[in-house]
């Protein structure tokens, strides 16, 4: 008895024992030290005091929403919305005559690609442009002040404007191509069997004014009906091609998603740009739709196509120029095309077949690697260390991986299904490193639930060393697409349109300068905004009278914006300081209708507000009698303070 | 008394000497950055304007800071309204005509001493430009007085009449505002000490 005893005690001795040990090893498994670390490590890495400025900026394309996003990075803080495509209130863009105007009657625009202009294949901070894959255009964003100033387009020819806005090293071309291809010029019906014989793809430059960044049609070259889908232009020793990927080679039409998966491999485009502005000098074109458009057949060498991987995405030239990267949605693979390869295939005419007149290289002779990176590879980005990284949008990871020995090196889980990634100024000759965004398509909930439609999620990554590290997790409205990354002090916009700059003739800048006039059915009306009053505070107008208003916000001091609302006539303008802009309406409706200062402003900006006094037609003698009973002393309905 | 006047005469006729003549000289080299530089600055700091709004007043004309493209003259203006003042225009003010005119007068008043190479020159000088300095300090101030005083009955905040400071600071509502000389004022003030050298090296010669 003792003995078992003894025995006993020993086995439960040991078993205790080996329970607290059990406990110390787990409760060190589920909290290990180094893992708080990190956290707090990612929190000072992200965290930007009150005061102090993120070091780069990020413009994030903002898909269907047709807009531009800026948010300071590391912080991931949203900064501000540069409308482009689209209407938007908060900044009374699409309202005045103006932008209404750049706006061409459409009120949505699908914004994908962000190219910020560049100097010698680096980023130059003077402007920033997006395309339109919905409504076939381009726009230009100026960074001084942050606001669209041109949209071009629907451009001729090309429809679903995707492989865009890639930009050549020096602002010469903004990339332009068609993912649905259509019959041209565009207008023109053909029977949807006639697909892959009559319709058309085109891919082309929209031509940029290196002074003052007026976009005008360039070149378009005519391709086979296949869907063009991303670009990238060449730099350095590429410099002077262009590149796009493409889906369905197979010409296919109805469900895509099957037919035009049968072939094994599509294409890789690759097109000779200097060949085509030195083609369009010559006149080897033609004029369709008003472009004008090369055949390939009349101008050999401008274009070729490369097998690539199954249903490619995304094109991307590295940073020294010598290679494209085109990864294969449907495969595990990203291919490395070698540049100065292709022009020895070309020389020596390595050619399979041709497509149309456009001549097919050997895949063999024009690959350099082919990386292992993992499930659904789509985008690639690039680093100041020679490294790689690529988007894995099946696999919900980014892959590092080394140029040169094409070896993966690293890789990370990201929260899900990333599409494009954006490294700092990782598309240009010289990227920073440091940090990389991953673009992800769904969040699924992630974040503080908001119901089914879920915003996207974007994730900050730490690049700098060799094993990535992920810093900060935020969310945007739909949805981005690319991105852009520089460097902050790149880019130095002004705060104020100072009185001197605003050249519009229409600007007024005293009180005592703001007047209505009258000419037949047109009313003018020039007027100021400044705290916290509009002159003139009250106008009147008859029914169905012409109506335009120069509003100027004479204001000369950071932040002072001015609102100027229009009750029930649906016009909503913001003037920044300095700026004027001209308001166009017919007045419809009859009656007493306020505007007032939408932009809060001031102690006063309540009281920022004003009639328009709109008499009904036949109501003038009616009008005439109430004015003779004079209501109240002529001063005080002038509320304006001197 | 007799003495005395005849004391004053030789004084008065003391020729200068080579020093004094470049001190004078000197002196009047200094005028020539009072038509470039601002002879009154005047800071008002607040919560929203952590960096200050700043207003220059030069011999000839009114301005305000420009940092990141701000107007700050406009800006003091269109503050001020709100408590009746009228804005600062460089048109309601004389001084902008006559100031230069005179420093350019006492400049050349000041060459040609050098050149007389007589005491009775640069003492003139010396005391007119006195009376002008005074002259000019008194003009600064009733404008402050007057732009204080002279406030909008109907303005949308009343207050009670104030005059903002010439020199130091004072709390205007949420503005604190800090008034000094500018680096112009300095150069009117060497001018004077550089004349009042001349007269003393000369007469110090004239006493060995």
């Amino acid at each position: 008895m003792k003995k078992q005893f003894g025995i006993r005690s020993i086995l439960l001795g040991f078993g205790f024992i080996g329970f607290v040990a059990l406990l110390i090893s787990q409760s060190c498994a589920r909290k290990p030290k180094t893992a708080m670390g990190d956290v707090a490590q990612a929190a000072m890495a992200t965290y930007v005091a009150p005061g102090d400025l993120d070091e780069y900026y990020m413009f994030y394309s903002g898909g269907q929403s047709g807009n531009i996003f800026v948010a300071g990075v590391p912080s991931m803080r949203h900064l501000a919305t540069i409308p482009v495509f689209t209407p938007y209130p908060s900044t009374g863009y699409g309202f005045d005559k103006a932008t209404k105007e750049m706006l061409g009657g459409y009120t949505w625009g699908d914004a994908h690609h962000p190219a910020l202009s560049e100097t010698n294949g680096d980023y130059d901070g003077r402007w920033l442009f997006i395309n339109d894959n919905a409504n076939n255009r381009v726009a230009r964003i100026d960074l001084k002040d942050f606001k669209t100033k041109q949209i071009l387009g629907p451009i001729p020819n090309v429809s679903g404007n995707h492989g865009s806005t890639f930009i050549t090293p020096n602002s010469e071309y903004l990339l332009a191509a068609s993912r649905f291809s259509v019959p041209v010029p565009k207008g023109t019906y053909a029977p949807i069997e006639q697909y892959a014989t009559t319709y058309k793809g085109v891919v082309a430059g929209i031509a940029v004014d290196p002074k003052t960044g007026e976009m005008s049609l360039g070149w378009e070259i005519l391709m086979p009906p296949f869907d063009y889908d991303l670009g990238d232009a060449g730099k350095g020793p590429s410099n002077g091609w262009a590149f796009w990927t493409c889906y369905n080679s197979e010409r296919a039409t109805g469900k895509l998603e099957v037919s035009s998966t049968q072939r094994d491999r599509d294409y890789a485009v690759a097109a000779n740009w200097k060949l085509a502005e030195q083609a369009i000098k010559e006149g080897k074109y033609k004029t369709v739709g008003g472009a004008k458009v090369i055949d390939p057949k009349d101008v050999p060498g401008v274009i070729y196509l490369i097998p690539a991987a199954k249903s490619p995405h995304g094109v991307d030239v590295s940073p020294d120029g010598k290679y494209f990267v085109v990864s294969g949605k449907l495969q595990s693979i990203t291919t490395v095309f070698n540049f100065e390869k292709m022009q020895t295939a070309i020389q020596n005419k390595e050619f399979t077949g041709d497509e149309d007149g456009v001549p097919v290289l050997k895949y063999d002779s024009v690959k350099d690697g082919e990386v292992n990176v993992g499930l659904g590879p789509l985008h690639t980005q690039f680093d100041d260390q020679g490294y790689a990284y690529t988007s894995l949008f099946v696999e919900s990871a980014i892959a590092k991986w080394k140029m040169g020995t094409w070896e993966v090196v690293d890789k990370i889980p990201v929260t899900y299904n990333i599409g494009h990634l954006a490294a700092a100024e990782g598309d240009s000759m010289h990227p920073k490193g440091k940090y990389l965004v991953a673009l992800n398509k769904l969040s699924h909930g992630t974040h503080l639930s908001v119901g089914p439609s879920q915003p996207e999620s974007s994730q900050l990554i730490d690049i700098s060393g060799e094993k990535m590290k992920l810093l900060y997790n935020a969310f945007t409205e739909p949805e981005p697409h690319y991105a852009q990354i520089i460097k902050a002090d790149k880019i130095k916009p002004i705060e104020v349109y100072a009185k001197t700059d605003n050249k519009d003739p229409n600007a007024i800048w005293d009180v005592k300068d703001a007047k209505v006039q009258r000419s037949g059915n047109d009313v003018k009306v020039w007027m100021t905004a400044v705290r916290s009053n509009f002159e003139p505070n009250h106008f009147e107008v008859n029914q169905g009278d012409h109506v335009t208003i120069y509003l100027t916000n004479i204001e000369q001091t950071t932040d002072e914006l001015h609102g100027w609302g229009l009750l029930e006539y649906n016009i909503n303008i913001v003037v920044d300081p300095g700026e004027t802009k001209t308001i166009e309406f017919t007045a419809t409706k009859p009656g007493v209708y306020a505007y007032y200062c939408t932009n809060f402003c001031s102690a006063l900006h309540q009281e920022m507000q004003g009639y328009l006094l709109v008499k009904s037609k036949g109501s003038q003698a009616t009008n005439a009698a109430r004015k003779a009973e004079k209501p109240y002393p002529a001063q005080l309905a002038r509320s304006s303070l001197r | 008394m007799n003495g005395l006047v005849e004391k004053a005469n030789r004084f008065f006729d003391l020729p200068l000497t080579v020093r004094s003549r470049i001190l004078v000289l000197v002196g009047a080299l200094f005028l020539i950055p009072t038509f470039i530089l601002p002879l009154w600055r005047m800071t008002l700091y607040s919560n929203q304007f952590p960096d200050g709004l700043e207003l220059y007043i030069y011999t000839y004309t009114l301005d305000g800071g420009h940092p990141r493209g701000r107007d700050d003259l406009r800006e003091i203006s269109t503050l001020n309204h709100y408590i009746g003042m009228r804005p600062l225009l460089e048109s309601d003010f004389s001084e902008f005509k006559w100031m230069p005119l005179l420093i350019g007068i006492f400049l050349i008043l000041a060459l040609r001493s050098t050149v007389m190479g007589k005491m009775s020159n640069v003492v003139d000088v010396g005391v007119m430009f006195g009376y002008f300095g005074l002259f000019s300090l008194w003009s600064f101030y009733s404008r402050l007085y007057q732009y204080g005083h002279n406030l909008d009955p109907m303005a949308p905040v009343k207050v009670a009449p104030f005059t903002p400071p010439l020199i130091g600071s004072k709390q205007l509502a949420n503005f604190t505002v800090y008034s000094y000389p500018g680096v112009a004022s300095y150069f009117l003030i060497a001018f004077v000490l550089l004349l009042v050298l001349g007269v003393l090296s000369s007469s110090r010669k004239a006493a060995e």
